[in-house]
């Protein structure tokens, strides 16, 4: 039985484009990942791209063609088929792009330590700040599902990210000139940690300032149904009443609509704004509540009597 | 003595050099330090204005530009962009 998100985790996602699950993945399967793509110590690696085509060749990962149903992608037994059955992963996929979802496609991220860059005499850089794949101003979104089958310390230099960014339409690299954004974050987790972005989330890989190799799994999974309460199929949602403006009321409680209004250090004054309307418009969409509003934004400017 | 351009970059929070740093890059022309991405959580200056009094000198900024019609609700890229330099002279 799989366990969809909650309303809560979904208003999060909506906002920030991202979802945690530290450490859900069991050891036993993230041993069985790593020694499936023949993990080992850096000392063994002379050639990153080699060491990447032994990996594509010998381990259990599955040439997959762009459109494939993520159900029939992985084979059965293999550590990555267990992951997509786990109960908590499978409903977070259910819940944001459905269960007929396919593969756009995957790819092991391999970011290798200083040794490795200074045995080999190369510069050792992060990954500028991008948006992946392309310009892309759908309402429909796809999802990146990242598994950390080790543990990512803060010296790994693990994938940087800009909460909130997702619905900013930019064109893939053409954020590289922000070198830093405040409110970065950087994933510093337990192994078997899954995470999950918006596919608009701006992001990036750091520096691994460490002695051992840094993996990140990522796919990329398509929805093809509407992303309408998909993790509410009893469609118990009910947005909640307009409150009085600028009255506060310190015990009140926190809502759904507090997660969804949530603000972040790296948004100008003016286009904090927009971002809010454009985290409504999307909420809309996922909840079918075509008039729903947070805090009167869409409602003030959609009174057009003209 | 030869001369080097170091250039910041800052993003504020609105478009007056008094409003706090969102965002900010580093050039460094004379190859002291490699600046790179993710390489620092906290800004150079807190606004623009710390900047100028600490001797960088702007050299550019964006322009306010209308929004397209129809288009008035679409979010991009950082709008607030003010480009400075300083002159190094060295040993380069």
């Amino acid at each position: 039985m799989v366990q969809l998100l909650s309303t809560d985790q979904m208003a999060e996602f909506a906002n920030s484009g991202c979802l945690f699950f530290d450490g859900l993945i069991d050891n036993e399967t993230n041993k069985e990942f790593l020694n499936d793509i023949g993990h080992t110590d850096i000392e063994n690696v002379d050639n990153m791209q080699k060491y990447f085509q032994n990996i594509k060749a010998s381990s259990s990962i599955p040439r997959i063609p762009a459109g494939t149903p993520l159900k029939n992608a992985y084979p059965y037994k293999s550590p990555l088929e267990k992951i997509f059955k786990n109960e908590v992963v499978a409903g977070a996929i259910n819940s944001l792009v459905g269960s007929q979802a396919v593969v756009d496609h995957q790819f092991l991220h391999l970011t290798f330590p200083t040794k490795y860059f200074k045995k080999t005499n190369q510069r050792q850089m992060s990954q500028v700040n991008h948006q992946d794949s392309t310009i892309d101003p759908r309402i429909t979104f796809d999802i990146q599902l990242f598994y950390f089958p080790t543990d990512v310390t803060k010296e790994m230099g693990g994938t940087r990210y800009h909460p909130g960014t997702h619905l900013r339409i930019v064109n893939e690299m053409g954020i590289a000139k922000y070198q830093n954004i405040k409110g970065q974050k950087n994933i510093v987790c337990k192994a078997g940690t899954i995470g999950i972005f918006h596919n608009g989330l701006w992001h990036g890989a750091g520096v691994n300032f460490s002695d051992e190799i840094r993996y990140m799994f990522k796919v990329r999974l398509q929805p093809t149904e509407k992303q309408e309460l998909l993790w509410d199929p009893e469609k118990k949602y009910k947005p909640l009443p307009n409150k009085a403006l600028y009255w506060t009321d310190e015990k009140q409680e926190k809502t759904v609509n507090d997660i969804l209004m949530k603000s972040y250090p790296w948004q100008e004054a003016d286009t904090n704004r927009l971002d809010k309307i454009n985290t409504i418009k999307f909420w809309r969409m996922l909840t079918g509540h075509k008039n729903l509003d947070i805090d009167y934004w869409l409602t003030r400017i959609e009174n057009e009597l003209y | 003595m030869p001369k080097r351009q170091k250039v910041l970059v800052l993003y504020l929070k609105f478009p007056s050099l008094e409003a706090e740093v969102i965002s900010w890059a580093t050039f460094d022309g004379t190859g002291q330090k490699l600046h790179m991405t993710g390489d620092s959580d906290v800004p150079p200056y807190p606004t623009g204005l710390d900047a100028l009094l600490d001797g960088w000198r702007l050299f550019q900024s964006s322009q306010a530009i209308p929004e397209h019609p129809g288009e008035e609700f679409r979010t991009s890229y950082l709008k607030h962009e003010f480009f400075f330099e300083k002159i190094e002279e060295g040993d380069f």
